[in-house]
């Protein structure tokens, strides 16, 4: 089994521009009609592609330029909408799987649904995602190391980013805890206890 | 320094600080539906964990029924399938399901409030981002994944991060026809749609202090559109009116019990907010979307805004809205054509929603423009049959509308109501979205219940103020 730990995180990046881009756009809802999460990788931003395709233009997940990246970059509010988990599982099972998410700013539910799945969500101010954007354009073969340990983001040979995580979320990549339900369970006394002092948990008496 | 309402209920229900720095945060109550829990049982078996208070989830079904005919089976196989999935988790984790041949079925966020389920002072969770709405009860209740959905079965609690508190003030008199869609529209236009991130929102002030249940739930459900995970309004005599004898609302000696608890986490006088918005009522109109998300959006009596009315990081998104809505800068908000009218939703599905349209249909001889398809969709089963009752189906007919068993509808692309093509969409619903509503190049325009009926008879956006007269 994988080791859960999520220390330094590297692979070739690819770039995805756009601010607000949300869950219905990630994963459009039709691939939600499903009691599974197998094959939604090759769903990932279908309607997006199909309809670049249409006007002559390459959406980044059908740019072979970008083939068999791990780290995905985005601009701002990304993953908004819908608490699909459907939605970082598609890009989770895209490819070769993206590793990690570096972007501006994501959306809360989204994030939250990354941790769950081990794949952390950096954040990277505008101005140096402009820059770290248009290095991996230009050279799509870089290595990028996001570093959850240091906090900084390398283009391995060249810039480097300071990046921004919380600090639990930080620890839980750091320490392997992502992976919630263990950790919660061996709290159970607790559970019941708190249980205990809520009135409307105990028929109002 | 006092706390809030988010300060207090967030306290008593933390577990446990979690090695990460995260809180273990108990849930009063989890909603499931069919589209987000299948695998978080799955994941559940699989560990071979069983539900530790199964009394505490109550299940529907809502995304995927279709609202045509909902007799079993499904044409959709796989919807058909999913709900197959659910009827088997639920019976055997012991979960209260709410059945449609029972004719219990409705959204999971009509369903909640109307049963009384939904309390002040409870963590409410669901997976579904529209949980925000039960906030209106003073409640602190948010949209979780399927991984979180696992965890809340298998544990009753989640690892999260707490949020700061927003409050925004809403003070003065609504102008005549202006509605609870309005308002959380214009706020979502004024903070945008990630202004929330990191917030919860609370909403407060006069205007606010007088909507009914119904009205502040349409308020809070759009708090995420806003980027806020959860929104809420502080819980008060109306709250206690609606909620008084409804099937699992407290009842009898308990009723005060629960009254005093109620009361006693609504935010104190002198609470600490990290910020402060105050919004005026009487600058609100009839707000419409002309973009690809809920901020991009105008009063009726405006245009697309230009280019240049927004930040250069915002541009690119504008031009692209642009391009996907097929629309012009300076272009008038009134007469776009429209194709499509859908009244329904976890937004604005409730039964004053289509009362505020029966109100100015009834007796009248209004038409649905022959060229416009237009859906009444109720929120529930329960909705729908008070709609019968009352001879309201009757009155959408007589003017063309469609009257259909309840379900997410059009909102959402996962039943068999969906737009084709090209099609522009006036719509009651929460998300205007690239292919929100079903077809990958259709197009929504949002607004208030009222303002789609009078699209859907006038054809195009029109001001629903002066074609009902309304003064």
């Amino acid at each position: 089994m994988q080791d859960a730990k999520r220390i330094t995180l590297s692979g070739q990046g690819i770039v995805l521009r756009g601010n607000d881009i949300d869950t219905d756009r990630i994963i459009p809802a039709r691939y939600l009609r499903t009691v599974v999460f197998d094959g939604l990788g090759k769903h990932a931003f279908e309607d997006d592609r199909v309809q670049l395709k249409q006007s002559g233009q390459v959406h980044a997940f059908d740019d072979p330029k970008f083939a068999g990246a791990e780290i995905l970059l985005v601009n701002r509010n990304f993953g908004c909408g819908s608490s699909r988990e459907h939605a970082p599982q598609a890009i989770k099972r895209w490819g070769n799987g993206i590793k990690a998410i570096v972007g501006e700013s994501f959306a809360e539910i989204f994030f939250g649904n990354c941790v769950s799945l081990g794949i952390p969500c950096a954040v990277l101010d505008a101005a140096s995602m402009e820059r770290l954007m248009a290095t991996i354009e230009s050279e799509p073969k870089s290595k990028i190391t996001v570093d959850i340990q240091s906090k900084k983001l390398e283009v391995v040979g060249g810039s480097s980013f300071p990046i921004v995580m919380g600090d639990g979320v930080r620890q839980q990549f750091l320490e392997g805890r992502w992976d919630t339900t263990a950790e919660l369970l061996a709290n159970k006394e607790a559970i019941l206890a708190t249980a205990k002092k809520l009135p409307y948990f105990n028929s109002w008496s | 320094m006092g706390k809030t309402l988010y300060d207090k209920v967030f306290e008593a229900h933390t577990v446990a600080r979690l090695p990460s720095g995260q809180y273990q945060l108990l849930m009063g109550l989890h909603l499931i539906h069919e589209v987000t829990s299948p695998q978080a049982f799955s994941m559940l078996e699989e560990l071979g964990l069983s539900v530790l208070f199964p009394e505490r989830t109550f299940a529907t079904v809502d995304h995927i029924i279709p609202t045509a005919s909902q007799l079993r089976p499904f044409r959709d196989t796989l919807a058909e399938q999913m709900l197959v999935a659910l009827e088997g988790n639920v019976s055997r984790h012991k979960i209260r399901y709410f059945a449609p041949e029972r004719g219990e079925q409705g959204i999971v966020h009509v369903i909640g409030p109307e049963n009384g389920l939904t309390q002040p002072g409870m963590t409410i969770c669901c997976g579904d981002s529209h949980t925000a709405t039960h906030g209106a009860f003073g409640a602190i209740a948010f949209g979780i994944g399927t991984s979180q959905v696992r965890d809340v079965l298998a544990t009753q609690t989640l690892s999260m991060g707490r949020l700061k508190v927003r409050r925004i003030e809403i003070n003065g008199q609504l102008r005549a026809g202006i509605t609870a869609k309005d308002v959380t529209l214009y706020v979502i236009n004024r903070l945008g749609v990630n202004g929330g991130v990191g917030y919860a929102y609370e909403y407060a002030g006069d205007t606010i202090e007088r909507m009914s249940m119904d009205e502040r739930m349409t308020i809070c459900n759009m708090a995420i559109e806003g980027g806020a995970r959860c929104g809420y309004i502080n819980p008060d005599q109306t709250t206690y009116d609606y909620l008084k004898g409804r099937t699992y609302a407290p009842a009898n000696d308990k009723w005060d019990r629960a009254v005093e608890y109620w009361n006693s986490v609504r935010s104190d006088a002198d609470a600490a907010y990290a910020d402060i918005v105050k919004f005026r009522a009487e600058d609100i109109e009839p707000m419409v979307t002309w973009g690809i998300t809920p901020g991009q959006s105008a009063p009726v009596t405006g245009q697309v805004p230009a280019i240049a009315d927004f930040k250069a990081d915002e541009q690119e998104s504008v031009k692209e809205a642009y391009q996907y809505m097929a629309v012009n800068p300076g272009a008038p908000i009134a007469g776009q054509k429209i194709n499509v009218a859908f009244i329904g939703s976890c937004t604005n599905g409730r039964l004053s929603d289509f009362e505020s349209v029966v109100r100015v249909l009834k007796d009248k001889s209004y038409k649905v423009a022959p060229h416009v398809q237009a859906l009444v969709v109720p929120g529930s089963m329960k909705v729908k049959n008070e709609m019968l009752s009352r001879g309201w189906d009757k009155v959408f007919t007589a003017a063309g509308f469609e009257f259909r068993e309840a379900g997410c509808s059009m909102c959402l692309a996962m039943n068999p109501d969906k737009l084709t093509g090209n099609q522009v969409s006036a719509s009651s619903s929460n998300r205007n979205f690239k292919g929100r509503q079903g077809s990958p190049t259709g197009r929504t325009l949002l607004m208030s219940p009222i303002m789609v009926a009078a699209a859907a008879i006038a054809g195009e956006v029109t001001d629903a103020r002066q074609l009902f007269g309304i003064v």
